[in-house]
């Protein structure tokens, strides 16, 4: 409940008839919706729903074939925005954390706020030690990702997004690549995001997750958008016939 | 034994023939370090235009140019490479021919080279891009500063496989009218008919620059895995 208060009226992501075609594939058959600022939107579905598409294409991972974003009120569809620079207000976080494995973990977080000039070395270095200290792994400030678990891993690499200030986080299944111990300190990390007020994007199968955390339930089957609500209405009285099956099973 | 010993007067000793081998030597490891500069540079290209197509699309004639580069280079013989350098491309031109053979052997090098590093870009999972690109990084501070770090890293033991096989092939600028090592040796053959001696010197001196190469290279290889421990 506690999340539903940062919600308010500004949207952030305006999507219209979004569609993505792979090939002879349609992925995305249409999608319109919007994310307003502080909202904790998550997004379920069977495999193949086209959940995660959905999901990478609002940063442009995924180019999509139709259709318009509009974040903070600009275009980013059209080729002429500058994507690179959208992106820095965009956070992603990825099922297989993709953190560099070149970098210790410090250079992973100040890599991107250097380069792209946001920060100083200094600054940046900084700000990745606080960060470092919020998720309890100043410890780790000088190892390589290889040294870390998969749960510590993911949580670098949610901080090494949060390092770049990023105004909306994109979740793309952050816990499906862990060991079950591991999920808990992960979500734990992400309900602290929505209590803060972070807007929030979340492709996952964790249901506790979306109940306790989400101000809004989306369900996507044959890359359309089914239902979509408050977790008390969707797990409460699910209406569309899929998500009632959905939930059979996975429930 | 007073038979080697007067075998290796009159080879190495005798009218200090040694410094043949020792100017051979020099020619040979310009000829080698030019071939590399040159070979590094465009297969660095080559491999850039290839993964950037292969990626987006773009850069369609750049990528169909390489394309008929590699096929070309890989395709024929370095030593007729060589010729068609000195005698036709550069066969009225007054230029050195040690400069001749290392642009020669450089465009041969890069096209190896080439394929080195593609291969190392593409052993690159898909993931290490997006999660640049998604930082706001653009694709070529993603790839500068993240997927070719990588990338070298993968294929430095094939990189330095192609830098053995370059310093040996070398060997061959004798015919375009150079003096480097192999050439150094059979010229003392020449004067004193003994091919065993200067031909052995020469396979030394090859095999301890290779030797040497390797061992800086190991050194080089273990410093970049260091940090995976």
């Amino acid at each position: 409940m506690s999340a539903n208060q940062n919600v308010n009226q500004e949207t952030l992501i305006e999507v219209k008839d979004l569609r993505k075609v792979f090939g002879k594939n349609e992925v995305l058959t249409g999608i319109t919706t919007e994310i307003k600022r502080g909202e904790v939107v998550v997004i379920i579905g069977p495999s193949g729903s086209g959940k995660s598409t959905f999901l990478r294409s609002l940063n442009l991972l995924e180019p999509p074939t139709e259709g318009t974003i509009l974040f903070e009120g600009v275009n980013i569809t059209n080729p002429k925005a500058d994507i690179d620079l959208h992106r820095q207000k965009m956070g992603m976080v990825f099922q297989h954390f993709n953190l560099f494995p070149h970098k210790t973990i410090t250079e992973n977080i100040t890599l991107a706020p250097v380069v792209l000039k946001k920060m100083t070395k200094e600054e940046a270095d900084k700000k990745a030690k606080e960060l470092l200290d919020r998720v309890g792994l100043p410890d780790k400030a000088d190892t390589y990702p290889e040294q870390l678990s998969g749960g510590q891993k993911q949580r670098i690499a949610i901080i090494r997004s949060l390092a770049m200030d990023p105004d909306v986080m994109l979740f793309d299944e952050p816990t499906s690549a862990l060991d079950p111990e591991m999920v808990g300190e992960v979500l734990e990390l992400m309900k602290q995001l929505a209590k803060d007020g972070m807007t929030m994007v979340v492709v996952t199968h964790e249901m506790g997750f979306a109940k306790e955390v989400a101000t809004r339930v989306v369900f996507m089957d044959e890359g359309q958008i089914k239902e979509e609500g408050t977790p008390e209405e969707f797990f409460g009285g699910p209406k569309d016939e899929r998500l009632k099956e959905f939930l059979s099973k996975i429930l | 034994m007073t038979d080697f010993s007067a075998k290796f007067y009159a080879n190495f000793i005798k009218d200090d023939r040694w410094l043949g081998l020792v100017t051979g030597l020099k020619v040979t490891i310009i000829v080698t370090l030019e071939a590399l500069l040159l070979g590094v540079v465009i297969g660095f290209f080559v491999a850039i235009i290839r993964s950037y197509h292969d990626k987006t699309g773009k850069f369609k004639i750049l990528n169909a140019v390489s394309r008929v580069y590699l096929t070309v280079i890989r395709g024929t013989p370095t030593m007729i490479q060589i010729l068609i350098m000195y005698l036709v491309i550069f066969g009225s031109s007054s230029m050195d021919s040690i400069i001749i053979g290392g642009i020669a052997f450089g465009i041969n090098s890069g096209a190896y080279v080439a394929e080195i590093i593609r291969s190392g870009i593409m052993s690159i999972p898909e993931g290490q891009t997006e999660a640049g690109r998604s930082l706001g990084l653009s694709y070529s501070q993603t790839m500068w500063l993240i997927i070719v770090p990588q990338a070298f890293k993968n294929v430095l033991p094939a990189l330095v496989n192609e830098m053995i096989v370059l310093i040996k092939e070398t060997a061959i600028i004798g015919y375009i009218g150079e003096q480097d090592l192999t050439k150094a040796a059979m010229i003392i053959q020449s004067r004193t008919f003994d091919a065993f001696m200067p031909l052995l010197a020469a396979a030394l001196i090859y095999l301890a620059l290779v030797m040497l190469l390797t061992f800086f290279m190991n050194k080089l290889e273990r410093r970049l895995r260091s940090n995976e421990r």
